[in-house]
């Protein structure tokens, strides 16, 4: 694979996607910290929002620590270079919270349906783009569907308004193979001024190797996470793949050792804290790879196994079988309290 | 006995299913039905059951409105329209029941508020959402027992059961359902969440609806008022079911929550029995106009 002198836009995940890990509970200083570290890393992008997007605050996703506007607000004035997204799914997030994305100074609004359902994405992508917004659409779950499937989706995305598309790996199920496919369909599909990106989940291990093959098929964007830290087993960890792409003479911006400053100093330590915050392939994690789960998922089958004397496992390989989607946490309770009503009775 | 006259505006899968049961019904007769694609399936198979179109829109029933004897309209179009819609009747004293999010008229969950919301004699009630409709009557069953701080609702709805209208207001379901999940459930805050599913075979909409509560609840006196209420939007949806809960939890903050998991099977029919979100707002839309026309004869 040669990828000397291509150009990638690397963006960031931990402060969004290791919301999930934190469970939502990142605290101001910390995402300042590490946002700024990021900056001077030279990360072009950093997302920065609850775990499941702008409103995503809730009983059913878990409340965060300080609301979105909060965190914006603590983190984008004191960033010299990198800009700052904010994740919207349709069915969460409003129009208003674009809104106020936009009046913290938010640069880049990524609006994420699953895969089959972007004709819910008109009207946040049309207010997107009418603000002003580097606006995003973000298929999630692309595993799910065809390559041939994902380009007409991602075509209803771009006449809503959308510059950049995102195939969108949620359960970290591809191999590369199958990044490759997708990747290359969206590039000859859609008009060539758009850009395309992934957003790799590790639950295989995949992460690095899948976005390799995304940027060999076309894509510019690649999303990553500083020490991995995202929902399931993370994202691509950012600062081994910016080494991978050092290795291989791609034109990425950043600083590898402060990138693997970061990740060592401020984020690892996060995840160090609390057992339950450790992000790593583990047999729960492997199997929403394994099984194709959403990746938040790992920690509401972890927490309703326990509270109903369940295998974590079992519910996961359950939820992939019924075909759930990314915002179907409420889900996991319900069908672990029908798994324990199957058990059968202890005498 | 003669029926209430009614007019169904949009010819698409509300308004369709919206037919089929006001065909049915002792109290409102369907007499128009309004469209805005000379091609539309809708209007082919009202037409086929004996009614009257128009594809011009509600420009192209105007001119019949008096002529007719309209008095009841339920419009199952788009928000963006829907004023328009309630404008060009007003002057003809329809009264109009909106299945949109457009949400101009007082809302109607039927076994909370129908009849006070009748009974304002407002020319234009609003429906909510099915989002609303399926899981409003739950916050309100843990409302009238202990004081909702905080309702927020989880509806999953199968990708085919959801057509364009729902699909371009998206914004508005979140927005409308809030809103009535505080005016009718009582929650001093709501949030609303909308998933879709594209699952097949599709799946039935599920509800789910958690209730924040400030003191330990009465676990006795809330389990027989969701079990009330359910009973009661089974007298128009028949497949209401409550599939598990209420679950009791307290929460960090001392607080308790107070879940139930729904499942809301449609009749089918005009759309498979998955639907069950269009059918309860089909079903509460028709319950609404039926108790005008009792109104009216009374």
């Amino acid at each position: 694979m040669n990828l000397q002198g291509k150009k990638v836009v690397l963006h960031d995940m931990c402060l969004r996607d290791g919301m999930h890990a934190k469970q939502h509970q990142i605290s101001l200083d910390e995402m300042r910290s590490i946002a700024v570290a990021l900056d001077e890393a030279g990360v072009p992008l950093i997302e920065i929002t609850h775990g499941d997007g702008l409103g995503g605050s809730s009983i059913n996703y878990g409340f965060g620590a300080h609301s979105d506007e909060d965190y914006l607000k603590a983190v984008i004035p004191h960033l010299k270079q990198a800009k700052v997204s904010a994740l919207t799914l349709p069915g969460i997030g409003t129009l208003d919270d674009l809104r106020m994305a936009m009046d913290c100074g938010v640069h880049c609004l990524r609006v994420a349906t699953h895969c089959t359902e972007a004709d819910i994405s008109g009207q946040h992508i049309g207010i997107a783009r009418k603000l002003g917004a580097d606006t995003v659409g973000f298929l999630m779950m692309a595993h799910m569907v065809s390559p041939e499937e994902l380009l007409a989706q991602a075509k209803i995305m771009e006449d809503n308004g959308a510059t950049t598309i995102y195939c969108t790996d949620s359960a970290g199920y591809m191999l590369p193979e199958d990044v490759t496919d997708r990747i290359a369909a969206l590039r000859a599909g859609l008009q060539p001024e758009t850009d395309i990106g992934f957003h790799g989940h590790h639950n295989l291990a995949m992460g690095i190797a899948n976005s390799l093959a995304a940027l060999e098929a076309g894509a510019l964007r690649i999303d990553g996470s500083v020490a991995g830290m995202g929902a399931g087993a993370g994202n691509t960890p950012l600062e081994v793949f910016v080494a991978v792409l050092e290795r291989m003479g791609a034109d990425h911006g950043c600083d590898l050792y402060k990138v693997m400053d970061v990740a060592e100093d401020l984020v690892v330590p996060l995840m160090d804290r609390q057992p339950s915050h450790q992000v790593r392939v583990d047999r729960d994690s492997l199997t929403l790879g394994y099984a194709g789960v959403y990746s938040s998922f790992l920690l509401f089958a972890q927490r309703a196994a326990q509270k109903y004397g369940l295998q974590s496992r079992d519910i996961l390989v359950e939820l992939g079988r019924r075909k759930t989607v990314g915002g179907q946490e409420d889900m996991i309770e319900d069908l672990a309290l029908d798994m324990a009503k199957r058990r059968p009775q202890s005498p | 006995m003669t029926r209430l006259k009614a007019a169904i505006i949009g010819s698409g899968n509300i308004g369709t299913d919206l037919l089929y049961k006001a065909l049915r019904s002792e109290w409102v007769e369907p007499v128009w039905m309004v469209g805005i694609d000379p091609d539309s399936e809708g209007l082919a198979r009202a037409r086929e059951l004996g009614l009257k179109t128009t594809h011009e829109g509600v420009a192209g029933l105007v001119p019949h409105a008096a002529a007719d004897g309209l008095q009841l309209a339920f419009d199952a179009t788009s928000a963006y329209v829907h004023q328009a819609n309630h404008d060009a009747l007003a002057p003809f004293g329809v009264k109009m029941i909106d299945l949109t999010p457009a949400a101009i008229g007082p809302y109607c969950i039927p076994p909370v508020n129908l009849e006070a919301a009748v009974a304002s004699g407002e020319s234009n009630i609003n429906m909510v959402s099915c989002g609303g409709q399926a899981t409003i009557p739950m916050v309100a069953a843990v409302h009238r027992v202990q004081p909702v701080e905080y309702g927020e609702i989880v509806a999953t709805v199968a990708s085919r059961s959801i057509g364009p209208g729902t699909r371009n207001n998206i914004d508005e379901f979140t927005r409308t359902t809030r809103a009535g999940i505080e005016a009718v459930g009582g929650a001093k805050v709501g949030k609303a969440i909308i998933v879709i599913n594209p699952a097949e075979p599709p799946i039935m909409m599920r509800d789910t609806i958690h209730c924040v509560v400030a003191e330990r609840p009465d676990e006795a006196a809330i389990r027989a008022s969701v079990k009330a209420m359910i009973e009661d939007v089974q007298t128009y949806v028949p497949g209401y079911l409550l599939k598990n809960g209420p679950v009791f939890e307290p929460l960090a903050d001392g607080r308790w929550r107070i879940s139930t998991f729904l499942e809301v099977q449609g009749l089918g029919d005009y759309l498979p029995t998955y639907a069950g979100n269009l059918d309860i707002m089909t079903a509460a839309a028709l319950r609404c106009g039926e108790l005008i026309a009792q109104g009216a004869k009374a």
